[in-house]
């Protein structure tokens, strides 16, 4: 035997050695996910800080079968004791929040008469399913009203403006625009499940609020026209300029005036406005929409972003409920915030403000 | 805490009943939150299963009395073990109640699905559940640590059950008047979102045997209100 390999001997000896001293809980410990050891009588013997995180400290001794009480988790343990094999199932808590692990039980060794659960957290994997989800709900909501307004120029088209080149032409426009929005609202909705992880990261584009509210109420105006409302613009060609997402913010307002003009009807004007500067003394800007229709009563106030909720369940309206909920997640993107005002009878403002830019 | 004593197998007499009121929680647990799921998802098969759970919860209450019985006949237990015995026959007949209420609402799973209802019957629904099962979830977790310190909190739940409760109670109705059709299948929501709102109440029971068994008090009595849905009425127009 050369020097050399009596050395790497003696090392990988010394290793082997190292190992055998390891204590079984100095390793539980380095674990990240949780891992619990109990003995053949159900009692918990171990539990590392993760599994203490995650289900709270149980007392040593104490029956495990009580804290894992689902009629799965008892029956895991229950086999694991008393077939000794390897064994898993899923463990899913629905509330208070909702969990997803998938849980091993092992016999460590018999002479020991141990036995350790671990546990996989698999939250994650399905919030993401659920994301997916959320997905297609919000582009079946969001590719319904580009379309409807298409299709409804199409019947104009094919009907009173057949023979009108003039109207033909603006038509034409109004459905291109609205088209290339739905390309990039499928482009933005798959982008958006994406980005959802990051949504901390405000976007810093520069855009101008007066030009997106034009196209806003340009696209709306046949709404406008048919459920017989006036859109009064209340706002001048100061240039209002935050940092923003120009698709997104379109969507905004698109959102609340078209809610505006459809539950906002009967008061037959809309006014939309900006307030604030963005030019050189830089204030916050403020853009809001009001209507003068039967208002949103006070109870429904704290609930109207809710996803799917809507305060006036009587009447049929076409809206899916997402509306609201999408222009809250986009202003938080924003950092911008939205204030309510409203009381039965008195029409409903939905004020938007974007925070003045750090100069 | 339990008391250690002499004779062990006294321990392993009260350490089952613990054990045995814990599975039937779980089950208890299971069954509410499958029965839901089966309602919403249309699931028959899953509706099936629950019916069939049932049985289990029923065993258990039968298991827990025999037991109880056979222990206090076997050892004349006093003070905090007594309450040990008579808190678990007590939470074993809740549990075995909240079991039905379960097996309920999945029976009429197969009525409601029959046709295809808009989602929004079942949105409300969904929120009393979580309600529901996070009250079951609490007093469980505070019977299997026999930890009292927020048990009160249980009550107020409870309020907030009721209140969606009666909530919901309103919007079913608005259904039912928006067209005839709805009656079925609205009615028998109304039915299901009773029943979430009694094993709420349920749960405040066993919150309240929690309570007994470990201060050997009553809780003090202040359920001021039940839910208002008694006085809810619609006017169309």
């Amino acid at each position: 035997m050369t020097d050399f390999q009596f050395h790497m001997q003696n090392r990988i000896d010394e290793l082997k050695a190292s190992l055998e001293n390891l204590s079984a809980i100095r390793l539980a410990m380095a674990l990240p996910d949780p891992v619990i050891v109990f003995s053949g009588q159900f009692e918990a013997v171990f539990q590392n800080k993760p599994a203490v995180e995650a289900f709270g400290s149980v007392q040593v001794g104490r029956d495990i079968r009580i804290t894992f009480r689902s009629p799965e988790m008892v029956n895991l343990l229950d086999s694991v004791v008393s077939d000794g094999t390897k064994i898993s199932t899923n463990l899913i808590e629905r509330v208070p929040l909702e969990r997803f692990f998938w849980v091993t039980a092992t016999p460590i060794d018999e002479r020991v008469g141990l036995f350790v659960l671990l546990f996989r957290d698999q939250t994650e994997a399905h919030r993401i399913d659920r994301m997916r989800s959320d997905f297609i709900a919000n582009a079946s909501h969001e590719l319904r009203t580009p379309l409807a307004s298409i299709s409804g120029f199409i019947e104009t088209l094919r009907g009173p403006a057949r023979n009108d080149p003039r109207s033909q032409h603006q038509f034409l426009d109004i459905m291109q625009e609205q088209t290339g929005r739905m390309s990039r609202l499928v482009a933005d909705l798959l982008a958006l499940s994406r980005v959802e992880m990051k949504k901390d990261i405000s976007p810093d584009a520069q855009v101008e609020l007066g030009a997106i509210l034009d196209i806003v109420v340009e696209s709306l105006s046949k709404l406008a026209g048919n459920l017989n409302v006036d859109i009064t613009k209340l706002y001048r060609d100061a240039k209002y300029f935050v940092a923003g997402d120009r698709d997104e913010l379109v969507q905004v307002f698109q959102n609340l005036i078209e809610n505006a003009l459809n539950y906002g009807s009967s008061g037959k004007r809309v006014e939309v406005g900006i307030t604030g500067s963005g030019g050189r003394h830089k204030t916050a800007i403020e853009v809001w929409v009001q209507d003068y229709g039967p208002g949103i009563a006070k109870e429904h106030l704290p609930r109207i972003t809710e996803r799917f909720y809507r305060a006036n369940t009587e009447k049929e309206h076409k809206g899916t409920g997402l509306g609201l909920s999408i222009v809250k997640h986009i202003l938080a993107r924003h950092h911008a915030a939205m204030v309510v005002d409203s009381e039965s009878g008195k029409g409903a403002r939905f004020t938007v403000t974007f925070p003045s830019k750090p100069v | 805490m339990q008391v250690e004593h002499t004779v062990s197998d006294y321990d392993e007499d009260l350490r089952f009943l613990t054990q045995k009121i814990s599975a039937m929680g779980g089950q208890a647990e299971r069954m509410v939150e499958r029965a839901i799921d089966a309602l919403i998802r249309s699931d028959h098969k899953l509706a099936e299963t629950v019916v069939a759970d049932d049985i289990v919860l029923d065993n258990g209450q039968r298991d827990i009395d025999e037991k109880a019985v056979l222990v206090i006949v076997k050892r004349q237990p006093m003070a905090q073990d007594l309450r040990e015995i008579i808190g678990a026959i007590r939470i074993s007949a809740d549990l075995e109640r909240i079991g039905d209420l379960g097996k309920n609402i999945a029976k009429r799973v197969s009525v409601v699905t029959e046709y295809r209802q808009p989602v929004s019957f079942y949105r409300g629904l969904q929120a009393l559940t979580d309600l529901a099962l996070t009250q079951l979830k609490f007093v469980l977790d505070a019977y299997s640590t026999r930890s009292i310190s927020q048990i009160e909190v249980v009550r107020d739940r409870d309020d907030q059950t009721d209140a969606k409760y009666t909530s919901l109670f309103r919007e079913l109705l608005t259904y039912m008047m928006e067209d005839p059709r709805n009656i079925t299948p609205c009615t028998h929501l109304l039915f299901c979102a009773k029943n979430l709102e009694r094993i709420g109440d349920h749960a405040t029971n066993i919150a309240e045997t929690v309570y007994y068994i470990s201060t050997g008090e009553q809780m003090p009595i202040e359920r001021p209100k039940d839910d208002t849905s008694h006085e809810v009425t619609i006017t169309k127009g």
